[in-house]
C-alpha cells in the first residue's frame, strides 16, 4: 500500500494562481476527498497528482517515491473521469484490457496483424483476457463484456470506468467526480459501491468532489479546497463541528449555516434579535461573526427567558424535519431553522420562540478565523434579559 | 380515425411536393433523358433520331481511346485518394498539435480548394514550363534530370495527380480538423494513463478510429473529385499527349460538345454514372462495418 505526499505544489495558468503553496500527506489505504466549489483547483490538483498538468513548483511522491518527472502510465496511479472517457469504438472488454495490452505487450507485440508472428504474444492475451474477465466479474459487467460504450446506461458505463482503473492493480486511485453524470437514485447507488469497493482493496483512494455529501459519507478524511488552497484537513464529523475558518463551515452543510454579524459590547456580550448572549473569547474583536447552524435552534415558547422571537416566512417540509425560514428582530437576514417534523403548528406569518443550543454556536472573527476560546459560547446560565 | 390519417397522409405529400418536384425536374428527368438518348444515334440539333439498341455501348468500349480514358481516370483517382487522404491528415495533425498561426495556416491550406482551378491552372503551367517554368530551373540548379512534365506521356498523369491532390488538400484538411477537434480531451488522459503514450498507439487506437466517420466522408468525396477530373485536362493538356491524360468527363465533353455526337456522349455519361454510384456504393458498404459513429 502507498500514501501520498504533496509539498509545496504551485499552479498558475497564466497569471491565474490556480493552486497555491500547497501541502498534503495522504495515509495509506486512506479514502481522502478533496471537497470545494469548481473552480477551486481541486481537479487540477488530482491531475498533477497523476501526471496528466505538471506543477510549477512542489512535488509529488507516491508510495515514498518522487514521481515528478515520470509519465502518467509509470506512477502506477489510475484514474476515473468524470465522462468515464471510455474509448466509444473498442468493446468493453477491450475498454478493460487496454492499460494491460500497453503494459504487458512490447511495440511488435501490440501491432494488429504482425503480432501472430511474435512468440509469447497468444499466452500473454489469454491471461489478459482470464483478469479481465475475473475483474468484469467482480464488478457484476461480465455479461456487457461484448458490447461497446454507446450501448451501456449511465451506471454500466460507470462500472467499466471504475473496471478499467481496477484492472491494473494501481497503488493510488483518482477519481474525478465520478458520480455527477449519473440520476440521484444511481448516484446514492454508486456511491455505496466505491465505499464497499475502497473496503474490498484497501488502497489509497484520492476522490474529488463538489458534492458535500459524497465527501461526508464516503470519506476517511475530508480536505476542504478553496481557491487554490487547502483550509481544512479532517475527519467528515470534525468538519462540520469544528471548522477552522468561515468558509469551511458556510460550504458544508445543507441548509447553509446561518452567519450573523454582531457587535461586541462591554463585558465580553454580543446582541442577537434583542436579547444579549455573553461571549467568552480571547482576542479583542469589536465585531465578529455568529454561526449557527439550523439543528441548532431549539423551539421554545415565550415563557422561555432565553427565547428569541421570529416570524416565520416560509417552510419547507423534508419529511423528517422542517426547514423554516424566519425573520430574527434585529437580524437583517432571514435564518433557517430545522426543526422536527411534528412542529406543525407553524404556519407562514405566524411569530415563533426559538433558541439557540449555545453549544453548537461557532464564532468567527471579522477576517473569517474560526475563534476558539475555551468555550465558543458560555453556558446558558449567563444570558442575561 | 382514417379521416385523421387522410388528412395525415395529404399534409406530408403537400410537405414533400417541393422537393420532390425539384429532384424530379432537375435530377430524374435529366438522367432519364441521358439514358433514352443513350440509345439512339442523336446528334446535338439534329431534327430527327433513331433508337439503335446497345450500339453505341458496344462502340465505347470498342473504342481503345475511350478504354484508355476510362484507366486514366481510374489511376488518376488511386493516386489522388490516397495522397490527398495522407498528406491532408498529416497537414491536419501538425496544425492541431502547434500552438500558433494555426488560423493561417489553415487559411493557406484552404486557399487552393477555394480558387478557381481554372485560373490556377495558368500558374501551374508557368512553373511546369519546360524551359522557363521554375520547377525544371530548380532540378537543373540541383543537377537532377528535368521533363517537359506536360507533354511527357510518361509524367502528364502523375503531374496532374500532384494538381489534384494540391487542390483537394485544404478540404480533406477543413475536415480532419473538425474532426480531430470533436474528439474529446478526456479520451487523450485516460489514454495517457492507461499507458497509451506513444504518439503511434495514440494514433493507431484514438486518433484514427475517432475520425472513421470524417474518413469516410472525405475518401468518398475525394474519389468522387477525382472521377470528375476535366478542367486541368482542358486547359493543360487537352487530353494530350498521344491519349495519355485523356479522362473520362473530356472524352465525354468532346464527344457531346465539339463532334456534336450527342448518343454517343450520353452513353459515355450512362457508364460514368455507374461508376460513381458503383464505387460509392461499394465504399459506404465496406467502410459502414469497419466505422464507428457515437
Amino acid at each position: 500500500m502507498s500514501g501520498l505526499e504533496l509539498r509545496n505544489i504551485c499552479k498558475n495558468f497564466g497569471s491565474t494562481n490556480v493552486i497555491r503553496n500547497l501541502s498534503l500527506d495522504v495515509v495509506p489505504g486512506e479514502f481522502l476527498t478533496l471537497l470545494g466549489p469548481s473552480g477551486c483547483g481541486k481537479s487540477t490538483l488530482l491531475r498533477i497528482i497523476a501526471g496528466l498538468e505538471l506543477q510549477d513548483e512542489g512535488s509529488v511522491a507516491i508510495g515514498g517515491r518522487a514521481v515528478d518527472g515520470l509519465r502518467p502510465k509509470r506512477r502506477d496511479v489510475a484514474m476515473v473521469f468524470q465522462s468515464y472517457a471510455l474509448y466509444p469504438h473498442m468493446s468493453v472488454a477491450r475498454n478493460l484490457a487496454i492499460p494491460l495490452l500497453m503494459r504487458r505487450l512490447n511495440t511488435l507485440q501490440r501491432l494488429p496483424v504482425f503480432s501472430a508472428f511474435v512468440p509469447g504474444t497468444a499466452a500473454k492475451k489469454a491471461e489478459i483476457a482470464s483478469e479481465v474477465a475475473r475483474i468484469a466479474k467482480s464488478i457484476g459487467i461480465d455479461h456487457l463484456l461484448d458490447r461497446k460504450p454507446s450501448q451501456l446506461s449511465g451506471g454500466q458505463r460507470q462500472r467499466v470506468a471504475v473496471g478499467r482503473a481496477m484492472v491494473r492493480q494501481p497503488a493510488v486511485f483518482l477519481m474525478d467526480e465520478p458520480l455527477s453524470n449519473l440520476d440521484a437514485k444511481l448516484r446514492v447507488q454508486m456511491r455505496a459501491e466505491i465505499k464497499e469497493l475502497h473496503q474490498r482493496l484497501g488502497v489509497t483512494f484520492i476522490y474529488v468532489t463538489h458534492d458535500q455529501v459524497e465527501a461526508m459519507t464516503l470519506s476517511d478524511r475530508v480536505a476542504v479546497m478553496l481557491d487554490g488552497e487547502l483550509l481544512q484537513v479532517a475527519p467528515p464529523q470534525e468538519i462540520y463541528t469544528n471548522p477552522h475558518d468561515r468558509r469551511v463551515a458556510e460550504f458544508v452543510g445543507s441548509p447553509k449555516i446561518n452567519m450573523i454579524d454582531v457587535k461586541v459590547r462591554e463585558g465580553g456580550l454580543a446582541k442577537i434579535g434583542g436579547q444579549v448572549l455573553p461571549l467568552e473569547f480571547d482576542a479583542k474583536q469589536d465585531t465578529l461573526t455568529i454561526g449557527i447552524r439550523p439543528e441548532a435552534f431549539r423551539l421554545t415558547d415565550s415563557r422561555d427567558p432565553n427565547s428569541l422571537s421570529s416570524i416565520v416566512r416560509l417552510i419547507e417540509h423534508m419529511g423528517s424535519d422542517l426547514f423554516v425560514h424566519v425573520d430574527l428582530s434585529g437580524v437583517p437576514d432571514p435564518v433557517i431553522a430545522r426543526l422536527p417534523a411534528w412542529s406543525s403548528h407553524i404556519a407562514p406569518g405566524s411569530s415563533l420562540h426559538l433558541r439557540i443550543t449555545t453549544e453548537q454556536v461557532l464564532l468567527f472573527s471579522k477576517d473569517g478565523k474560526r475563534l476558539k476560546p475555551q468555550a465558543s459560547v458560555t453556558p446558558l446560565r449567563g444570558l442575561v434579559r | 380515425m382514417r379521416r385523421l390519417r387522410l388528412a395525415e397522409s395529404l399534409v406530408a405529400c403537400a410537405l414533400a411536393a417541393p422537393g420532390l418536384f425539384l429532384l424530379v425536374a432537375l435530377f430524374i428527368l435529366p438522367v432519364a433523358g441521358v439514358l433514352v438518348i443513350a440509345f439512339t444515334d442523336w446528334q446535338f440539333g439534329a431534327a430527327s433520331l433513331n433508337f439503335v439498341g446497345l450500339k453505341n455501348f458496344t462502340e465505347i468500349f470498342a473504342d481503345a481511346a475511350f478504354r484508355k480514358a476510362l484507366a486514366n481516370t481510374m489511376l488518376y483517382t488511386a493516386i489522388v485518394v490516397p495522397g490527398t487522404i495522407v498528406l491532408g491528415l498529416a497537414v491536419a495533425l501538425a496544425i492541431e498539435s502547434g500552438q500558433t498561426m494555426r488560423a493561417f495556416y489553415r487559411a493557406v491550406h484552404f486557399l487552393p480548394y477555394m480558387a478557381t482551378l481554372a485560373a490556377m491552372a495558368i500558374t501551374w503551367e508557368a512553373l511546369l514550363h519546360p524551359t522557363i517554368g521554375l520547377v525544371n530551373q530548380v532540378l537543373t540548379a540541383a543537377g537532377l534530370p528535368t521533363a517537359n512534365w506536360l507533354r511527357d506521356e510518361r509524367t502528364v498523369l502523375p503531374v496532374l495527380a500532384i494538381i489534384g491532390i494540391w487542390q483537394n488538400l485544404g478540404f480533406a484538411m477543413v475536415l480532419f480538423l473538425a474532426g480531430l477537434t470533436a474528439i474529446p480531451r478526456d479520451l487523450y488522459d485516460a489514454a495517457d494513463v492507461d499507458g497509451i503514450d506513444f504518439w503511434f498507439d495514440r494514433f493507431r487506437l484514438i486518433t484514427l478510429p475517432m475520425l472513421g466517420p470524417v474518413l469516410m466522408f472525405v475518401v468518398i468525396v475525394v474519389a468522387l473529385h477525382g472521377l470528375e477530373i476535366f478542367d486541368t485536362v482542358q486547359t493543360l493538356t487537352q487530353g494530350g499527349p498521344n491519349h495519355a491524360s485523356d479522362v473520362l468527363l473530356y472524352t465525354l465533353y468532346r464527344e457531346s460538345f465539339q463532334y456534336l455526337r450527342t448518343g454517343y456522349g450520353a452513353a459515355v455519361t450512362v457508364v460514368f454514372l455507374m461508376i460513381v454510384v458503383a464505387l460509392t456504393l461499394i465504399q459506404t458498404r465496406i467502410m459502414d462495418r469497419k466505422v464507428h459513429y457515437q
